[in-house]
């Protein structure tokens, strides 16, 4: 029988706090309020004195609300019956649908053993030339999207999830506007893969705390999928939103803010989340695709900063576009050798000749004259956005660099590309005859 | 028998614990937290009054207040003896393989396996015999582990002169079997095990002096071993931006290097990159001892998503692994992925414990301990007259790519090197990233004083050059300025710049770097070239650079390497002479 506390002796922010004994650090307990019931978990235990982050938000909690301790850790209903289906951010139905109650795992669970992993080797095919040609992107990868507010990250995430090819889809949506939640739902009907998909849904009209759940109960669900074989591409947007609410508890609880008022575990709380991302040895595999606005476009900011220190690359997507420049694939010599032989060759060469075009621009603008090279550069950087950077461009690998040879011949004399004489005679002939 | 001293928890935030106790407590000692049937590995970080705080090498979840804490008396230690070498362990140094065997895919809390397997038998020769004189750190005898001839030592924590009073034959012995005996100044005596302990946060001093670090250690990496070179003993940092390359670089490193013995500690970092390396070294032949290279290795892993506290002990276990070995006449490299990571976990606790926050929230003995961290390098002349080295070679995250910030400028006090990265060499894919402009290096390496020198001022004339043309454009800036912006982009390109992918120019053995850098002295930075315009000296140095190229991953002294060298040497002397 568990026990229910009526004393609630403190009420801070989102933070309570209630005298009780016996209670297990981060358990949960469900707070019956007069306006409905919240799950809340133990964050600090000091004697008597148990604080919890009340997943709800604190607003209209009264000193003498019921709160019961669970005796357990927050968990999770698993299994293949949550495809299709539409939870919020505690793992209640959003749709019409039953509340799942069967194979409830530990949401949190432990760190993989590094030796069980194997090197990750099976390239995701996207249909995009940035991330194809560029910076490929590898199944069980973790890698976030930076970008401002107002680009089309959502879009892109849409795009990967429906044309990768995985047996899973998770969405953990965090501060989601409605109309994106209705966005990615509408998308993935469209391309028949919402029967494959689990939502976890927290909009930005619910109450921050509960997005705090969100990755850890998409990555829970994932992983029991991945346990059982199963490819699973996790989707988490937005990240930047957890990492504020991470914040405003830790300020709540009067930690010592390290960087702009995060708190000094931000580093561990991402890395917690996103080393879930595995290929286990013997089982499927979790990739993890996750959006992060940078405030201010300032990649210095903390959230884009320790996230990129933790992913594995990162794509830089600004203007409507993904820039060549920022965005980075580490994974990606774990599967571009062994596509095209030439791949690497395209992928370094137009790198280096586009970065050579933005300084031929950058002279352009300051009124200086162009020389001949100049002029060679300024073609081909025209035709590098227009026929592969752009994100209207869908095709597949192959033909893409076979685009790349095509606009490279059609602007460069051979040896201006510093391409290795055996590569050039393999393909370079062969796009002019 | 002594009652064993336990306490109770009071408090929970985090991995940090509060135990009440009515008995003494010893400052660092490792306690365990008694969980239902789990027993949860701590540390003893403060004592105030009669509460202990702990932070906890588990996750801390489900603790509750009263729970039983053990104390040990013991401090944190780490075992070291044959069986080490190609070993991965954990933070705590259990070993990573025999916890996925006995436990699956994930790592259980609170289950601890000894680093060392007991059973194993080892071939011993003794090297002492009995009523010999001996101290702390000589060797009594050997076994062979891997390729090594791994010495068993006098334990490193043992007083004065001891006698001899037995020791084993030749023969097989386990890790549990004495080997010998030994009797100190107050007559008390003292068995030896192939195996002994030492506390991680205390350096192994059992050595003659420390010495000045002199050789250089070769990295085969062009840019470091030319320009910023590391000596055998020394220490150095990489601090860098993410996605700039650091990981990369000590991979690298750690597969080049020319050292005997290369301790990973991955520190807080990606698990997919220590998966790299501990999937591939097995299968790496080392071209000097045709062996793979997981048997002069011994990684020590923490990654990111693994318990905080258990990554701030990593990099001492690993630094007490590779003193182990220089003890034994060995050079060891360590390398230290990230320090970063290292200082945020003495960050976090510092939080927990309320201290008055630093810088960016650092704790205020931050400086200390990196300086006391990398002061744990060094070249030593052992009791034997031979000479052992442990070299550090760190990165650093820094916050925002900012070098300003409190780890970097920390390590920088303390350290012979610095390798720092930069963004836009990265983003321009000129790798190494390691910015030739901001880096130095206070360590001798073999190229001549006079060539270095030219090296550097090559790229600072080419980087001034280049910075005013950005002002006055390419038609203001004269012709010879031009041909110096192209030498330096040239030199960089062709020589700082190394192709990973490329099996030759992965990795350029020191007797190629220096040819190389004479080439290119002599022919290249050195001489005059007499273009008569721009656009003909951009034509000469685009073909130089396609050619270099080819001649980079070209076979060491092939028909193909001394045909490119001919063909580049002809190219250049037809724009040095004089028409």
């Amino acid at each position: 029988m568990h026990k229910i506390y009526t004393n609630i002796v403190e009420i801070t922010g989102d933070v309570i706090t209630v005298e009780a004994e016996g209670i297990g650090y981060m358990d949960i307990a469900e707070i019956a309020i007069r306006r409905g019931r919240s799950l809340a978990q133990v964050i600090r235990i000091d004697g008597k004195r148990v604080s919890l982050q009340v997943f709800a938000g604190s607003k209209g909690i009264s000193t003498e609300d019921k709160v019961r301790f669970l005796g357990h850790p927050m968990r999770v209903a698993s299994g293949s019956d949550l495809l299709g289906r539409i939870f919020n951010g505690s793992g209640e139905p959003l749709d019409k649908g039953p509340q799942l109650t069967d194979n409830r795992i530990d949401i949190g669970g432990p760190p993989v053993n590094p030796v069980k992993r194997v090197i990750p080797n099976k390239m995701i095919r996207t249909g995009i030339p940035m991330i194809d040609v560029f910076n490929s992107l590898v199944e069980s990868q973790k890698l976030p999207i930076f970008s401002i507010a107002g680009e089309p990250y959502n879009d892109v995430l849409a795009r990967i999830a429906t044309q990768a090819e995985v047996d899973i889809i998770v969405l953990g949506g965090m501060g989601l506007k409605y109309d994106d939640y209705l966005f990615f739902r509408d998308k993935l009907q469209e391309h028949g893969s919402l029967s494959k998909s689990v939502f976890f849904i927290h909009t930005a009209s619910d109450p921050v705390v509960e997005c705090l759940l969100v990755p850890d109960i998409s990555l829970a669900v994932a992983e029991q999928f991945a346990l059982n074989g199963k490819r699973v591409l996790v989707l988490l947007t937005d990240m930047t939103n957890f990492c504020d609410a991470l914040k405003e508890v830790s300020i709540t609880m009067e930690q010592v803010p390290s960087n702009r008022g995060y708190p000094g575990d931000l580093y561990s709380q991402l890395a917690a989340r996103y080393e879930k991302a595995v290929d286990f040895d013997t089982a499927g595999s979790i990739t993890i695709l996750a959006a992060t606005t940078m405030p201010g476009d300032d990649v210095t900011h903390p959230v884009p900063d320790n996230t990129g220190y933790i992913t594995e690359g990162q794509f830089y997507l600004k203007g409507g576009v993904i820039e060549p420049f920022g965005s980075l694939s580490r994974l990606k010599q774990q599967v571009n050798g062994k596509t095209c032989d030439d791949h690497r060759a395209i992928m370094d060469t137009m790198i280096q000749l586009f970065a050579s075009y933005r300084e031929a621009i950058e002279k352009q603008a300051m009124g200086f004259q162009m020389s001949a090279w100049d002029q060679k550069l300024l073609k081909y950087g025209r035709r590098f956005e227009k026929e592969m950077m752009s994100l209207e461009v869908n095709i597949p690998l192959e033909s893409a660099l076979d685009l790349g040879w095509r606009i490279l011949s059609d602007c460069f004399e051979p040896e201006e590309t510093g391409i290795k004489k055996s590569m050039i005679e393999k393909h370079w002939k062969f796009q002019n005859a | 028998m002594v009652k064993n001293r336990t306490g109770r928890i009071v408090k929970i935030n985090g991995n940090m614990v509060s135990a009440q106790t009515d008995t003494f407590v010893v400052q660092n000692e490792v306690a365990y937290i008694i969980c239902n049937e789990e027993r949860l590995k701590a540390e003893v970080i403060r004592v105030k009054a009669d509460v202990a705080h702990l932070q906890v090498y588990e996750s801390t979840q489900g603790l509750k207040v009263d729970d039983e804490v053990e104390f040990t008396g013991e401090l944190l230690y780490v075992e070291l003896g044959p069986g080490l070498l190609g070993q991965i362990f954990d933070g705590l140094q259990n070993p990573l393989p025999w916890l996925a065997e006995k436990c699956g895919f994930f790592l259980k809390r609170g289950v601890y396996i000894d680093p060392l397997a007991d059973e194993t038998e080892w071939d011993f020769t003794p090297v002492k015999k009995a009523r010999e004189i001996v101290r702390a750190g000589d060797k009594l005898g050997a076994v062979k582990e891997k390729i090594f001839t791994h010495y068993i030592m006098v334990p490193f924590g043992l007083k004065g002169n001891l006698d001899i009073i037995s020791i084993a034959a030749k023969g097989k012995y386990n890790l549990k079997h004495p080997i010998a005996g030994l009797k100190d100044a107050n007559g008390k005596t003292h068995e030896v095990f192939l195996q002994q302990k030492w506390p991680v946060k205390i350096p192994i001093k059992a050595y003659a002096e420390k010495l000045k670090p002199q050789e250089p250690l070769v990295t085969k990496m062009r840019t470091i071993d030319s320009l910023f070179p590391v000596s055998r003993g020394g220490t150095y940092c990489i601090p860098g931006p993410f996605g700039a390359g650091k990981t990369v670089l000590q991979q690298l490193t750690s597969r080049h290097a020319e050292v005997d013995i290369v301790i990973i500690a991955a520190c807080g970092e990606r698990a997919g990159e220590v998966v790299e390396t501990l999937k591939t070294f097995p299968n790496i032949k080392d071209p000097k001892t045709g062996k793979p290279l997981s048997d002069r290795t011994v990684i020590i892993c923490n990654t990111s998503s693994m318990p905080v506290a258990a990554r701030e002990s990593s990099v001492y276990t690993a630094v007490t692994i590779a003193e182990y070995y220089r003890q034994m006449g060995l050079n060891v490299l360590l390398l230290a992925d990230s320090t970063s990571r290292w200082a945020q976990a003495m960050r976090e606790m510092s939080g927990r414990l309320e201290e008055i926050p630093g810088e960016e929230a650092f704790p205020a003995y931050l400086e200390s301990r990196i300086a006391s961290f990398y002061e744990r390098a060094g070249s030593v002349r052992l009791n034997d007259n031979k000479i052992g080295s442990v070299t550090i070679g760190g990165t650093i995250s820094p916050a925002g790519g900012n070098f300003e910030e409190p780890v970097t400028q920390a390590t920088l006090k303390v350290v012979g090197a610095f390798h720092g990265l930069s963004r836009e060499r990265s983003d321009a894919r000129r790798y190494p990233a390691i910015d030739p402009l901001i880096s130095w290096s206070k360590y001798k390496g073999f190229i001549g004083a006079k060539q270095k020198e030219a090296g550097h001022r090559a790229l600072r004339k080419s980087s001034d050059v280049a910075q005013m043309m950005k002002v006055v454009g390419e038609e203001g800036t004269s012709l010879a300025d031009y041909i110096d912006y192209l030498k330096g982009e040239f030199f960089d390109f062709v020589y700082l710049q190394q192709n990973a992918f490329d099996e030759i120019d992965e990795s350029t053995p020191k007797e190629r770097q220096e040819y190389i850098f004479s080439f290119i002295y002599d022919n290249i930075l050195r001489p005059d070239f007499n273009h008569s315009s721009k656009e003909e000296a951009l034509k000469f140095f685009q073909k130089l650079r396609q050619l270099f190229k080819g001649w980079n991953s070209s076979v060491w002294d092939s028909e193909d390497f001394t045909r490119t060298e001919k063909e580049i040497k002809g190219l250049c002397i037809k724009f040095t002479q004089t028409s």
